[in-house]
């Protein structure tokens, strides 16, 4: 329940603002906090769950279910993004081990989330928000993937559908539709032919 | 307070092993350190990490946990001593903000732009360049990235502070020269003389062996 302003960042004209706070990656998300600014989207998640600490933790408290769900967290940044991409904007063989790696990937993800409503467990927290925006994506996956989720990772979907009944999330995350619409311009512009 | 059979699954010629003993050996943990054949992994390290197959992991009362800088955070979590992160939230942002840089971006460019072929070369050394004044940067005027004492950071910066100069010997190269980084020359001074790293680095001759060794054997092969 914090408080914030949304600055929308054009990504193929950054604004100088954008520039200054983030020199290192040039990348969005930054998060700045009385003035000063945090980078990369797990680092700011954590910086967020010690600042306002009062309330809604996302990672747990003891230090081996806290390496467990930092571990988790990482597989799905080095993963999922990546592996994802492959799916949107590959073609030929590129775009077809990509897609077979992805679904492992999912798989995997479905496997560690087992019978639990969250992957924090009774409760939504860190892993959950590293892998939930990604809910967004599917539609853009399974159109240029030409694959269901759901029909490969059932509880994984159910899962995603899930988290959106909250309004943190719902409201946090664009619409599928908007997605798929901007994969497909950015597939244009790459030559990627569908 | 923590309870203790601690076991390291490591590689004595690997820097993410190294940064894990390391912090044991910071917070005075007395923990059995297992040598893995990465040519033949063991049972206990496939199924201690199936996911990504390898060291290190630290096994803390038969429980696992994988990836160094995870395991880091652990060990800072569980015992008390040496304060690995800082304890204000923005301080530890800005400490993960740069390991996280260095594991992701700085390795893999210098690592490459070490061993990439002929071909390969401009782009890579470019690249490793790039990273390189990105740090520089961060270093201008400070003894270590931590400040004046080490923090995660500088044990995550291992490559940097030590392996690097190493593997650059082993194939006879040089990629940085000190007078267009000075502060990371100065910084891999200082990092061999910390006590609180130095003890703990692979005697530099072996390592330097040990390169020049898979140089051979990739040349020969």
């Amino acid at each position: 329940g914090v408080k914030y302003e949304h600055k929308e960042d054009d990504l193929w004209n950054k604004s100088d603002l954008l520039l200054k706070l983030n020199p290192v990656h040039k990348k969005i998300p930054v998060l700045v906090h009385n003035g000063k600014p945090v980078c990369e989207s797990l680092v700011a998640v954590q910086y967020i769950d010690e600042v306002w600490k009062d309330r809604s933790p996302l990672l747990p408290s003891r230090p081996f279910d806290r390496a467990h769900a930092r571990f988790w967290a990482d597989y799905i940044d080095q993963k999922v993004y990546q592996l994802g991409k492959k799916v949107t904007r590959a073609k030929g063989v590129v775009h077809e081990a990509g897609k077979k790696e992805f679904i492992e990937c999912l798989k995997l993800l479905e496997g560690e989330l087992g019978d639990r409503p969250y992957f924090g467990g009774d409760t939504f927290g860190y892993v959950d928000v590293a892998l939930v925006p990604f809910y967004s994506r599917f539609g853009a996956y399974e159109t240029f993937g030409n694959f269901s989720i759901e029909a490969e990772c059932p509880k994984l979907v159910a899962w995603a559908k899930r988290c959106m009944d909250r309004e943190s999330v719902s409201k946090s995350l664009p619409d599928q539709r908007k997605v798929i619409e901007h994969v497909t311009r950015v597939r244009k512009l790459e030559g990627v032919e569908s | 307070m923590a309870n203790e059979e601690v076991k390291l699954l490591g590689a004595w010629a690997s820097p993410f092993s190294c940064r894990v003993e390391n912090a044991l050996k910071l917070k005075g943990v007395k923990y059995e350190f297992i040598e893995e054949d990465l040519q033949n992994k063991s049972p206990l390290l496939l199924q201690s990490n199936p996911v990504h197959k390898k060291i290190p992991v630290l096994i803390h009362n038969g429980k696992p946990i994988a990836e160094s800088l995870v395991i880091i955070e652990y060990i800072d979590e569980t015992w008390d001593g040496y304060p690995i992160l800082p304890k204000d939230p923005y301080e530890r942002a800005v400490a993960r903000f740069w390991a996280k840089f260095l594991d992701e971006k700085c390795l893999p460019a210098l690592w490459k732009a070490c061993w990439c072929t002929e071909e390969e070369k401009e782009k890579n050394v470019e690249e490793a360049l790039g990273v390189l004044k990105i740090l520089e940067n961060e270093l201008k005027n400070k003894k270590f990235f931590g400040g004046n004492t080490i923090n995660m950071v500088d044990i995550a910066a291992n490559f940097i502070g030590y392996w690097f100069g190493v593997v650059q010997e082993a194939l006879g190269i040089k990629l940085a020269n000190a007078e267009s980084f000075p502060a990371l020359h100065n910084y891999m001074n200082e990092y061999v003389k910390c006590s609180h790293i130095k003890e703990h680095l692979p005697p530099r001759e072996k390592l330097v062996g040990f390169f020049r060794a898979r140089v051979q054997a990739t040349s020969s092969s």
